[in-house]
């Protein structure tokens, strides 16, 4: 889907909260919300920031898209390019690893007949490995979107977590609801 | 069992509504610090103190404080540093989430003794749901009137915001979290100007860990004397530690500083001993990026002493047979878990978070991931080790941030300590790769 700047709209209840980011810096310095609302317009454009998007970031806090285009590609959490309806990442570093992340990634791959990266064939999930997510004491664990799953330790766990979000909508994120 | 300063209330049901936290005493430092003190007062109690910071590095407090310019008609900063991302540290995320009013009543106290009227916490943005939790936390503070104009009737006037980063590493970093905070990439800043001096905004800006600045309210009801009464030598207080890896029961516990590594270890009160009856085989106990140390030497210190935790018996002997305490997080490994694997684990970490700004670090992390990836999966040559070695040295100190040397501590440790587990690796290729072949150090003496 690629949308021109003047397709990309945000909702009434996106645009209140993003003014309310810009408002918490100095005058001059709503550059400061760009992270903030990077976050917003992932959620509300379907899990991932398109250059249009991104180029719509620009214009509303009056700076060049480049400095968003830079910034949104630095960190992990923005994708770019479309997800899965469930973006399920995976920690695979130290302390999840000593108590079963590695089988759990393996595990996922099997059950969804997908690499690390990829997204099943029906456009339920995409599999995206990530580091650290301060969870070491309850891992194996994963995050989709905003909620954590820990303690998936088992085949039996990973069957019951994949049914359950197969059946699951996304939870309307609290500045919209 | 030791004194609860972060965690007496943690527990009770409603701590992380206002109500049920100020009926538990909350907010009780505000007043007393608004009403009777200057902020030159609360700066020297924290001083007392002895507080050090709790994200890390381990720097007193009291002392960064002092540091800050005052400039007349320029605004000063205190930014909250919960960008927690160091594996194996997860007590500020379970702090916040707890007990988020704990947070926010220490940023109130800390902000009126720098003088700050405008202040952050930078939390990482793959804690979302925590960031909603502090939200609600400052916006039933706001409406009390704890937050806003006049705090208190006092004139002190405080605004409080919460920002999330976006998922990286060195955001962790100061001066990486300041850019990051406006809205740049997390790219480290040189040093100095330090931020005290030139911090957010091009403004004197103190930068404290969670922990840190909610150990601040219990200092001002009770003074810093009697804080600095807890704990041993210069390893003042409280200090939680998030425990994870092979033991029976993870998760954060506060302890005293000075409390037996041993005692740590295998005392139900804290972490039961080791997962499923095995025997320890090393720990790395302040995060990932501190020395990993073998059980003999993190229960004594080579001088045959019991090892304490503390910020210098833990690094007591230096990295030749010491580590740190770090942030708190103490990972344990029993016996059938594999050095050459996890190091090679930590090494992808700090490759993927390298921001890429200083070539050590850029181009020196890829290749330790690179060298450790093959030793693990059965391709390594002799040189290897060394290869490694010098890599690490080459890295270590010559970076703009401790990235540097957060990423290359941990693989001279592993090789300073289990070399033979390396070397193992290498001359079994194919034992290396086999599916269960653990502990594989141990095994030279059977397929030799």
């Amino acid at each position: 889907m690629a949308e021109t700047l003047n397709e990309v709209t945000f909702s009434d209840a996106a645009m209140a909260e993003i003014q309310r980011y810009i408002s918490h810096y100095p005058e001059g310095r709503q550059k400061s919300a760009l992270l903030p609302i990077l976050h917003i317009a992932q959620a509300e454009f379907g899990g991932w920031v398109s250059p249009e998007v991104m180029d719509k970031v620009a214009q509303i806090l009056d700076i060049q898209p480049i400095e968003v285009y830079e910034v949104a590609t630095f960190y992990t959490m923005f994708n770019l390019k479309p997800v899965g309806k469930h973006v399920l990442e995976v920690c695979r570093t130290g302390p999840c690893c000593l108590r079963g992340a590695d089988q759990l990634i393996e595990t996922l791959k099997q059950k969804l007949n997908i690499e690390e990266g990829e997204t099943s064939a029906d456009g339920m999930f995409t599999l995206k490995p990530v580091e650290c997510l301060a969870s070491c004491g309850t891992g194996p664990m994963l995050q989709v979107r905003e909620v954590f799953y820990e303690n998936i330790d088992s085949e039996q766990r990973v069957d019951e977590f994949l049914e359950m979000m197969r059946s699951k909508e996304h939870e309307t994120p609290t500045w919209a609801q | 069992m030791g004194l609860k300063i972060l965690t007496e209330h943690i527990n009770v049901p409603g701590i992380e509504t206002l109500e049920v936290y100020r009926k538990h005493g909350g907010y009780k430092s505000v007043e007393k610090a608004l009403k009777t003190m200057s902020p030159e007062e609360v700066v020297e109690e924290v001083k007392t103190s002895g507080l050090r910071g709790r994200g890390g590095a381990g720097f007193p407090t009291g002392m960064k404080w002092s540091f800050l310019a005052k400039p007349e008609g320029v605004p000063r900063y205190l930014v909250c540093n919960a960008d927690e991302s160091e594996p194996g540290t997860f007590k500020d995320r379970w702090f916040m989430e707890k007990n988020p009013h704990a947070l926010v009543e220490g940023m109130i106290t800390s902000s009126y003794a720098l003088g700050a009227n405008t202040s952050y916490i930078y939390i990482r943005g793959e804690l979302m749901f925590v960031l909603r939790i502090l939200e609600k936390a400052i916006a039933e503070a706001y409406a009390a009137g704890l937050l806003g104009k006049n705090i208190f009737g006092s004139g002190y006037d405080l605004d409080l915001h919460v920002a999330p980063g976006g998922g990286a590493y060195i955001c962790g970093e100061e001066t990486a979290l300041l850019e990051s905070l406006e809205g740049k990439r997390g790219n480290p800043r040189n040093k100095p100007p330090f931020p005290a001096v030139k911090g957010l905004f091009q403004s004197p800006t103190v930068v404290n860990n969670v922990e840190t600045i909610a150990s601040v309210p219990w200092i001002v009801n009770n003074t810093g004397a009697e804080y600095a009464k807890i704990g041993i030598g210069r390893s003042t207080g409280t200090k939680l530690i998030s425990a994870s890896g092979n033991i029976n029961k993870p998760g954060v516990y506060e302890i005293d500083l000075g409390v037996p590594v041993e005692e740590f270890i295998y005392s139900d009160e804290y972490c039961g001993g080791i997962w499923k009856g095995k025997q320890l085989k090393a720990v790395v106990p302040g995060g990932s990026s501190v020395p990993i140390l073998p059980a003999e030497l993190i229960l004594k210190t080579a001088a045959g002493e019991q090892r304490l935790m503390s910020y210098e018996s833990l690094s007591d002997g230096g990295f030749v047979s010491g580590s740190m305490l770090g942030s708190g997080a103490f990972i344990v490994f029993d016996e059938d878990q594999c050095i050459v694997r996890n190091t090679w684990n930590y090494s992808r970490f700090y490759h993927h978070e390298s921001c890429g700004q200083c070539s050590p670090c850029r181009e020196g992390t890829g290749w330790m991931e690179k060298v450790l990836h093959r030793i693990e999966y059965g391709h390594g040559h002799p040189q290897d080790i060394d290869l490694l070695v010098s890599v690490a040295k080459q890295i270590e100190g010559n970076t703009i941030c401790p990235l540097g040397d957060a990423a290359a501590w941990p693989v001279a440790a592993a090789i300073r300590h289990f070399r033979d587990e390396f070397e193992w690796h290498i001359k079994h290729p194919r034992e290396a790769t086999a599916p269960g072949a653990v502990y594989r150090g141990q095994l030279d003496a059977v397929t030799a």
